[in-house]
C-alpha cells in the first residue's frame, strides 16, 4: 500500500531534470527528500503533482498505475501539495481558501459557510492546527498561512501530502509548531514527502532519506544511522571542479565596509540581521549560501536598490548607506545583478543600447542631452572583441543572445570602466561552461588589477573556486568565514544549512548565538 | 550599421523584419475594407428588397454600390489637388496626436487623455491669442508654445498622480477628458473667451496673425501646420533616439527594472513622458483653432482625434514615421469619408468603423494571419501595452 | 500587502522611520487622516459663513416632499437656512475635531459620507431660501439617471472581478441602445430587450475572444470597441434610421407602480414608481451580490480575478469562467443600452450614451467593486446630474458645469488612493497564461 513513483524521467531543453527517479511512500510514514537547489526535487514534485508530464515512467497508488494530467486527477487520487509559494486568495477567508473548487452548495449554488468553516475547525482539531475558519488569509502571519493550505489538502481526503521547502518561510517557534502537526499527520496514517534541504530538521522528523542529486537519486538512508556530515556529501557530492587559474591575493585597504546591517524584505520581515563584514582592494570575498538566506536583500542594499533598516555602508571612508544606484555607480562600483533578464538588461534594446545603459548620461556617449551612437558603437564593437561576446551584430537585439553572451556584455559594460569594487550576484548562473570560464576569468582580473570583488552565489564550486575569502550566510546572518583552500566542501554545506559547528545549535536554530564577524 | 542607418531604421521601425512590418498592416487595411464594404452593402436597404426579385439584379446593385462608395473614397482622398490638400489638412492633427500617443507608449504609458489635452492646449494657445499683442512670426509661436504649456501641465498631472499614488494613468486621463470638456464649455462661456453677442459656448476668432498660412495659398486648404507636424515628428524621432532624455523615456518602457538599476528616475520621467505626449496633443488643439476656419473655440473642438490617435499609434507601431504615414492613411480617409457622404451619401461614420476594425487588426497579428491562413513569424505577438490598472 | 505578525514588523508599506535619526515620517495612512479631517473642518467653515449667515439665508426655505398626483400631498418641510446652516457647521466642526485629534479608524470614510451630505442639505437649504423647491423632483430624478450608470458599472465589475478590464462599456451601451430601438420598432419592447441584451453580449464575447485567445491588451480591444460601435451605429442613423423612421420609434416601457407601496411617502415615489429598468436594476444588484459573495459560481469568478494560479490548482477552468463572465456583464450592459432608450424617450441619437459608460466605470471603481457600492456610487453620481439640472430652477450662481465635473473629479480622487486604498481584483488586466 502505497504511492509509487517508477523510473520518472523529465526533460527540459538541455537539462535532464529528472533521470530515472524511483521513490515510495508508504502510508504513515515520513520521507525526506533531500537535495541542493536544482538537484530535481520540485520538478518531481511537479510530476506528481500533473503539472508536468514524465517523458518515461510511471507513478502508482496501491499498485494501480495513475495517469496524473492535470492537478485536479492528483486530488483526485489523493495526493496533496503544500506549495512552497502558497497557492492562496489573499482576501479570502480561510474557509473560503480551503472549500474553493471543492464546494458543497444548495440551492441557486449557495455556499453554506457555516458548513465551510464548521468542516475546517473539525479538521483544524484533529490535526492540532488551530486556524481561525473566518479570518483573512492576508492578515495572518506565514505560519499560520502554511497550514490553510494543509487544511485544504486534508479537506479533500489527501492520503499523501507534498510539503515543499515547508520550513523556508518560518520562524523557528513556527517549525517546531509544523513538526508536531506532521507527527499528528503521520499518526493519522497520511504519507508524507518532506522536501527539504535543512539536514536538521531531516533528521529530526524523517523515517527515510533519500538524496537527490543532479536529477537522480542518489542515496536511501535511515535518519538513525547517519549524520549530518554524511548526508551534506551526499547532498553536495563531488561535481566537476572548476580550476581557476589565480594567484595568491594581495590584500590591501579595505574598500567595502559593512557595520551591522539590518535589511527588510518586501514582507517586511529580517532578511539581513546584523551583518558586519569587509572587502579589501585586491581580494574576492565569496558569500556562500542557499539562496533565500538574505543574500539578495543585501546585494540590494550594496547596490542602492534597497533602502536598510539600520546599519552602515562604508565604500572607501565615505557613507553609501542611502545612496542612489546611480550615485553607488559613480562612486566606482560595479554590479553584476543576479537576475540580468529583469534588472541588468533591456531584452529588446541592441547590444550597444544595453552596453550604454548605465553610461548613457556622461562622457564620451553624450555630449549635453544628445547621445553620440557612433561613439558608442565604436566602443561596443571593442567591447565585444574583448569580452568575446557571440552576436551577429552590435545591433542585434539582445533577447536574441545565450545566455552566456548577455552575461558577457553586462561583465563588459560593468568592467570596462575604473571601478574599485566589483559586486557579482550569481555571475554564471545558467551559462554554458565555455562563458563561465570566461566570465570567472575576467573576475579574476578586476582583482588583480585593484579592485575589490563580492562575489555571491549559491553554486559552491564557483565560490570556493573563485573566493581568497569565504563567507556563510544563514537565515540572515554570516555564521562562517572560512578559508577556501583550508575547507571542505562537505564542512561548508553544512553551515548553509545551518548546521555547522561550533556556532548554532538545534533544529530551530533559536539560540545562534551574536555573530560578531 | 552606420550611426545613420540605425537612425532610420529606429524611425521606421524597418530594419530585417521588412515583410512583417508591411504584410500585417496592408492586410489589416485589406481586411476592413472588404468589411466595410460588406456593411455598405447589407444596409443598403433600397437594393436589399432587389435581392428577393431578382438576385442579379441585385448583385450587380450592391457591387456598384460599395465601388461607387470606395471610388468616392479614393477620389475624396487623392484624386486632385483639393483631394491631396483635404488629405494633408486632415492628416496635420492626426499625426500630431498620434505622435502624442506613440511617446507615451514607447514609454509603458497609455494615455488615452489626448482629448482632453487638445482642449486644454488649444484654450491655453487661445489665451495667449488674445492677450498677446504681437506680429505675425513672433505671436505663433508664442500660441504654440501656449498651447504645449497647457496639454503639458494637464498630462502632466495624470503622470504625476501614476508616479505618486499609483493610479493608472488610463482612468485619470479619461476623467480629465470630461474635466476638461466641461471647463472648456464653461470657459467659452466666461468674458475672456466668449465671442461678444453670443450666450452659446463659442469662442472669439483666434486673431488672424495667430493664423497659420496655408502653404499653397487660395483654395487648397492645407497650413504650414503641416510642417509643425513633420517637425513635431522629426523632433519626436531625434528626441527618442539622439538624446538621453529619449533613452532614458525608452527604457522605462521597456524594462523598469532595469531602468531603476541604470540609476534613472523612473518617478521623473513618468511626469516627463506624459507632459512630453500632452504637449503634443495641445499642438494638435491648437492646430484645430489656428488652421481650421472659424477659428473659433467650440464645445468639443478636438473633434474625436484624440481617439482616433490611439488607432494611429498602434498602426504606426509607435515610429515616427509610421505615424507619420497612418496620419496620412486615416486623413486619406476623412478626406474620401467626406466625399464619399456628399457623393454617394453615405455617412462618413463608416470611417470610424474601418478604423476602429483596423485597431484591432493591427493589435492581433494573429487573427489577421487566421483569416487570410498566412504563415507568419510566431514570434510576431500582439504588443502587451499596460499592465492592468495597479503597478 | 501582508503584515506577518513578526518582531521587526513595521507595517504599513512605508519603512517607517530608520533609527538613525529618530525620524518618524507620518505613514500613508496618517496623512490621508489629516487631510479628510482638514476637509472637513473647511466644510464646515463653508457652511457658517457662506450658507449660514449669507445673505437671504434668513428666508425659509420650502422643500416638497411629494409629487402633485400623491395620496399625501401636500408633503412640504420649510426650514431656515441660518438655523440649519448653523446646525451643520457645527456638527461638522466637531467631527472634524475628532478626525484629526482621534481619527474614525476605519469608519472615516463613512463619517467623511456623511458630512457631505450634510453639507449638500446645508447648500440645498441656502439656494432655495425664500423659495419653493421639489426635493422629491430631484431626489427621483436622481434614483433614473443613476440607473444606466449602475448598470454600466455592473457591467464593468463583471468583467473586472475575472479580471478582464472593459473600457468597452460605452461601445456596448451605444450599440444595444440601437439594437434595442430598432427591434423595439419592429418586434415590441420585451423582444427588444432580449435583443439589446444579446448584442451586448455578442461585444463580451469579442473583448473576450480578443484578450483572453489572442492576448491583444484588454484596454486597446474596449477602446476599438468604442470607436468601432460608434462609427457603426451612427452609420446606420445615418444610412438607415434617418430614412426610415419607423425604426426610431419603438414603444416605451411604462412605468409600473407597485400598489400599496407607492403610497409610502418619498420613498415611494423613488422606489416604488418607476419603470422595468429600475426594478429590473435593483434585482440585477441584489442578484449579483448575493452570486458573488454566497454561491460557488461567485467564489470560483472571484479566485480567477484574484489569484488565477490558485484556482487554476485546485482544478478550476480559469479561461472559461473568464469568458463566461465577459459574456455576462456584456449582457447586462446591453440591459443598460435598452434602458437608455426603452426605458426613457426612445429615440435612438448618435451619440447618446455621452459618456455614460465611462461615468460607469467610475462607479464601479467607487463602488469599490461591489454591487451595492455601485449602486451608492451611482446615485452619488445621478444626485450630481440631478442638482445640476435643477440648479438651473434655483437661480444660484455655480456654474452647471462644475457639477457635471463632479463625478470624475472624485473618481480622480478615489483612484489616487485619498479616500483609502480602492483596490481592484490582484490580476486585473493580466491575461492568464498556462506555463
Amino acid at each position: 500500500m502505497g504511492l509509487e513513483l517508477r523510473n520518472i524521467t523529465k526533460r527540459f531543453p538541455g537539462v535532464i531534470a529528472n533521470d530515472a527517479v524511483n521513490l515510495t511512500i508508504g502510508e504513515g510514514e515520513v520521507v525526506a527528500l533531500l537535495g541542493e537547489n536544482g538537484a530535481g526535487k520540485s520538478t518531481l514534485m511537479n510530476v506528481l503533482f500533473g503539472l508536468y508530464h514524465a517523458d518515461e515512467g510511471e507513478i502508482l497508488i496501491d499498485g494501480e498505475p495513475l495517469t496524473l494530467g492535470s492537478p485536479a486527477e492528483s486530488i483526485e487520487a489523493g495526493i496533496g501539495m503544500v506549495h512552497q509559494h502558497f497557492m492562496l486568495v489573499p482576501v479570502f477567508t480561510v474557509a473560503e481558501n480551503v472549500i474553493l473548487g471543492n464546494e458543497t452548495t444548495g440551492a441557486f449554488g449557495r455556499i453554506n459557510s457555516r458548513a465551510a468553516e464548521q468542516a475546517v475547525r473539525e479538521i483544524s482539531e484533529e490535526y492540532g492546527l488551530h486556524v481561525d475558519p473566518t479570518a483573512l488569509v492576508e492578515s495572518l502571519p506565514i505560519g499560520l498561512q502554511q497550514r490553510v493550505e494543509i487544511i485544504k489538502v486534508l479537506q479533500r481526503d489527501a492520503r499523501f501530502l507534498v510539503l515543499d521547502e515547508p520550513t523556508a518561510v518560518l520562524t523557528p517557534q513556527e517549525v517546531d509548531e509544523l513538526f508536531e502537526i506532521v507527527d499528528a499527520l503521520r499518526k493519522a496514517g497520511k504519507g508524507i514527502v518532506f522536501i527539504s534541504h535543512k539536514l536538521k530538521e531531516v533528521l529530526a522528523l524523517a523515517d527515510r532519506i533519500v538524496v537527490m542529486r543532479e536529477g537522480r537519486t542518489v542515496a536511501e538512508v535511515d535518519p538513525a544511522t547517519t549524520d549530518e556530515n554524511e548526508l551534506a556529501s551526499l547532498m553536495v557530492g563531488r561535481a566537476v571542479d572548476l580550476v581557476v587559474n589565480k594567484a595568491a591575493s594581495q590584500p590591501g585597504e579595505p574598500v567595502l565596509d559593512v557595520k551591522r546591517l539590518n535589511v527588510l524584505n518586501d514582507r517586511g520581515q529580517a532578511a539581513v540581521d546584523d551583518i558586519s563584514f569587509e572587502v579589501r582592494a585586491g581580494e574576492i570575498v565569496g558569500i556562500a549560501g542557499v539562496q533565500g538566506n538574505g543574500q539578495t536583500e543585501l546585494v540590494e542594499a550594496l547596490t542602492g536598490l534597497r533602502d536598510p533598516l539600520s546599519g552602515r555602508i562604508n565604500l572607501k571612508g565615505e557613507d553609501i548607506t542611502r545612496a542612489s544606484p546611480r550615485e553607488i555607480f559613480e562612486a566606482g562600483v560595479a554590479h553584476v545583478p543576479e537576475d540580468r533578464q529583469r534588472s541588468g538588461l533591456v531584452l529588446p534594446f541592441t547590444v550597444t543600447e544595453n552596453i550604454v545603459l548605465n553610461r548613457y548620461h556622461s562622457a564620451p556617449f553624450s555630449k549635453g542631452i544628445t547621445l553620440d551612437w557612433t561613439k558608442a558603437a565604436e566602443e561596443t564593437t571593442r567591447l565585444v572583441e574583448e569580452y568575446d561576446v557571440r552576436t551577429p551584430t552590435i545591433d542585434t537585439p539582445l533577447s536574441s543572445l545565450s545566455g552566456g553572451n548577455q552575461q558577457k556584455v553586462i561583465a563588459a559594460r560593468e568592467f570596462d570602466r575604473d571601478v574599485s569594487l566589483v559586486i557579482a550576484s550569481q555571475p554564471t548562473r545558467g551559462i554554458d561552461v565555455g562563458s563561465i570560464e570566461y566570465i570567472h576569468s575576467r573576475i579574476v582580473a578586476e582583482r588583480d588589477a585593484g579592485a575589490a570583488v563580492l562575489i555571491v552565489s549559491s553554486e559552491l564550486d564557483e565560490v570556493t573556486a573563485l573566493a581568497d575569502r569565504l563567507l556563510v550566510m544563514f537565515e540572515g546572518r554570516v555564521v562562517a568565514e572560512l578559508d577556501p583552500k583550508k575547507v571542505s566542501n562537505t564542512e561548508i554545506g553544512l553551515y548553509m544549512t545551518g548546521s555547522g559547528s561550533p556556532e548554532s545549535t538545534g533544529a530551530s536554530a533559536t539560540d545562534t548565538p551574536e555573530e560578531a564577524s | 550599421m552606420t550611426d545613420q542607418e540605425k537612425f532610420f531604421s529606429d524611425l521606421t521601425g524597418v530594419g530585417t523584419r521588412l515583410r512583417t512590418a508591411l504584410l500585417t498592416p496592408m492586410l489589416a487595411l485589406i481586411t476592413a475594407l472588404l468589411i466595410g464594404g460588406i456593411v455598405i452593402a447589407v444596409t443598403d436597404v433600397d437594393t436589399l428588397r432587389l435581392w428577393g426579385d431578382s438576385p442579379g439584379e441585385a448583385f450587380s446593385e450592391t457591387i456598384s454600390t460599395v465601388a461607387g462608395a470606395y471610388k468616392a473614397l479614393f477620389v475624396g482622398a487623392f484624386g486632385s489637388k483639393a483631394a491631396l490638400s483635404e488629405t494633408l489638412f486632415a492628416a496635420t492633427p492626426l499625426i500630431l496626436a498620434g505622435l502624442a500617443v506613440a511617446v507615451g507608449f514607447q514609454a509603458g504609458l497609455f494615455n488615452i487623455g489626448v482629448e482632453g489635452q487638445m482642449l486644454i492646449g488649444g484654450m491655453t494657445a487661445l489665451y495667449v491669442g488674445f492677450t498677446v499683442d504681437l506680429p505675425g512670426p513672433v505671436l505663433i509661436p508664442l500660441v504654440l508654445m501656449g498651447a504645449i504649456i497647457g496639454g503639458g501641465v494637464w498630462a502632466g498631472f495624470a503622470g504625476w498622480l501614476r508616479a505618486n499614488s499609483g493610479a493608472h494613468e488610463v482612468i485619470t486621463t479619461i476623467m480629465l477628458n470630461f474635466i476638461a470638456a466641461f471647463l472648456v464649455q464653461w470657459l467659452l462661456k466666461t468674458s475672456t473667451f466668449q465671442e461678444p453677442g453670443r450666450t452659446d459656448p463659442i469662442s472669439r476668432p483666434i486673431d488672424s496673425s495667430a493664423r497659420l498660412g496655408r502653404i499653397f495659398g487660395g483654395d487648397l486648404r492645407v497650413t504650414i501646420g503641416l510642417l509643425i507636424a513633420l517637425a513635431a515628428a522629426a523632433f519626436v524621432g531625434w528626441l527618442m533616439y539622439r538624446t538621453t532624455i529619449g533613452f532614458q523615456f525608452r527604457t522605462v518602457g521597456a524594462n523598469a527594472d532595469a531602468a531603476k538599476y541604470a540609476g534613472m528616475n523612473v518617478t521623473m520621467l513618468t511626469v516627463g513622458v506624459m507632459a512630453t505626449s500632452g504637449a503634443l496633443a495641445g499642438l494638435a488643439g491648437a492646430n484645430q483653432l489656428m488652421a481650421l476656419p472659424p477659428h473659433q473655440a467650440q464645445v468639443g473642438f478636438s473633434g474625436g482625434i484624440g481617439f482616433d490617435a490611439i488607432a494611429l499609434a498602434l498602426v504606426g507601431r509607435s515610429r515616427p514615421v509610421g505615424v507619420i504615414w497612418a496620419g496620412l492613411l486615416f486623413g486619406a480617409l476623412t478626406a474620401g469619408g467626406r466625399e464619399m457622404q456628399g457623393a454617394e451619401r453615405i455617412p462618413v461614420d463608416l470611417v470610424e468603423v474601418i478604423q476602429g476594425l483596423i485597431i484591432v487588426f493591427i493589435a492581433a497579428p494573429a487573427l489577421i494571419k487566421a483569416i487570410w491562413r498566412v504563415k507568419g513569424d510566431t514570434d510576431e505577438q500582439s504588443e502587451r501595452i499596460t499592465t492592468g490598472w495597479s503597478t | 500587502m501582508t503584515s506577518a505578525a513578526m518582531p521587526s514588523d513595521i507595517g504599513g508599506s512605508d519603512l517607517g522611520g530608520s533609527d538613525l535619526g529618530g525620524e518618524v515620517r507620518a505613514t500613508p495612512e496618517q496623512r490621508r487622516a489629516r487631510i479628510v479631517g482638514l476637509v472637513e473642518l473647511a466644510m464646515a467653515m463653508f457652511v457658517l459663513f457662506i450658507f449660514a449667515l449669507g445673505e437671504g439665508s434668513d428666508q425659509d426655505a420650502t422643500f416638497k416632499l411629494a409629487l402633485p398626483r400623491d395620496r399625501f400631498e401636500p408633503l412640504d418641510w420649510t426650514v431656515n437656512p441660518q438655523i440649519v446652516g448653523i446646525g451643520i457647521a457645527t456638527v461638522l466642526a466637531v467631527l472634524a475635531g475628532v478626525q484629526l485629534t482621534k481619527g474614525f479608524g476605519s469608519r472615516a470614510n463613512l463619517i467623511l459620507g456623511g458630512a457631505m451630505a450634510l453639507f449638500i442639505f446645508a447648500f440645498l437649504a441656502w439656494a432655495a431660501a425664500g423659495q419653493s423647491f421639489s426635493l422629491i423632483g430631484m431626489l427621483t430624478s436622481t434614483v433614473v439617471l443613476s440607473v444606466p450608470v449602475t448598470l454600466g458599472g455592473l457591467a464593468g465589475l463583471m468583467c473586472e472581478r475575472v479580471a478582464v478590464i472593459n473600457i468597452g462599456i460605452e461601445g456596448q451601451l451605444l450599440t444595444s441602445a440601437f439594437v434595442g430601438t430598432v427591434v423595439g420598432s419592429t418586434w415590441g419592447s420585451w423582444t427588444a430587450v432580449v435583443a439589446a441584451a444579446l448584442a451586448g453580449a455578442l461585444l463580451g464575447w469579442v473583448l473576450a475572444v480578443l484578450s483572453i485567445k489572442y492576448l491583444v491588451d484588454q484596454i486597446v480591444v474596449g477602446v476599438a470597441i468604442n470607436i468601432f460601435a460608434l462609427g457603426l451605429t451612427s452609420f446606420l442613423s445615418g444610412r438607415v434610421l434617418s430614412t426610415n423612421p419607423q425604426f426610431n420609434s419603438p414603444d416605451r416601457f411604462r412605468t409600473v407602480a407597485i400598489p400599496w407601496l407607492e403610497d409610502i411617502p418619498m420613498l415611494g415615489n423613488l422606489f416604488f414608481k418607476q419603470n422595468v429598468f429600475l426594478y429590473g436594476t435593483i434585482l440585477l444588484v441584489v442578484v449579483i451580490h448575493f452570486g458573488l459573495f454566497h454561491t460557488r459560481w461567485g467564489l470560483r469568478s472571484r479566485a480567477v480575478g484574484e489569484h488565477p494560479k490558485a484556482a487554476d490548482t485546485v482544478g478550476i477552468d480559469v479561461l472559461r469562467i473568464r469568458y463566461r463572465n465577459v459574456i455576462l456583464g456584456g449582457a447586462i450592459a446591453g440591459f443598460g443600452g435598452a434602458a437608455l432608450t426603452l426605458g426613457s424617450t426612445g429615440r435612438f441619437e448618435e451619440n447618446m450614451t455621452a459618456g455614460v459608460g465611462f461615468i460607469g466605470l467610475a462607479a464601479m471603481i467607487f463602488g469599490r467593486w461591489r454591487p451595492m457600492g455601485v449602486l451608492g456610487a451611482a446615485l452619488v453620481f445621478g444626485f450630481a446630474r440631478a442638482m445640476q439640472q435643477k440648479l438651473g430652477i434655483l437661480g444660484t450662481n455655480i456654474p452647471s458645469e462644475f457639477l457635471s465635473m463632479a463625478p470624475y473629479i472624485v473618481t480622480i480622487v478615489v483612484v489616487a488612493g485619498l479616500i483609502g486604498h480602492a483596490r481592484p481584483p490582484a490580476a486585473d488586466g493580466q491575461p492568464y497564461i498556462k506555463d
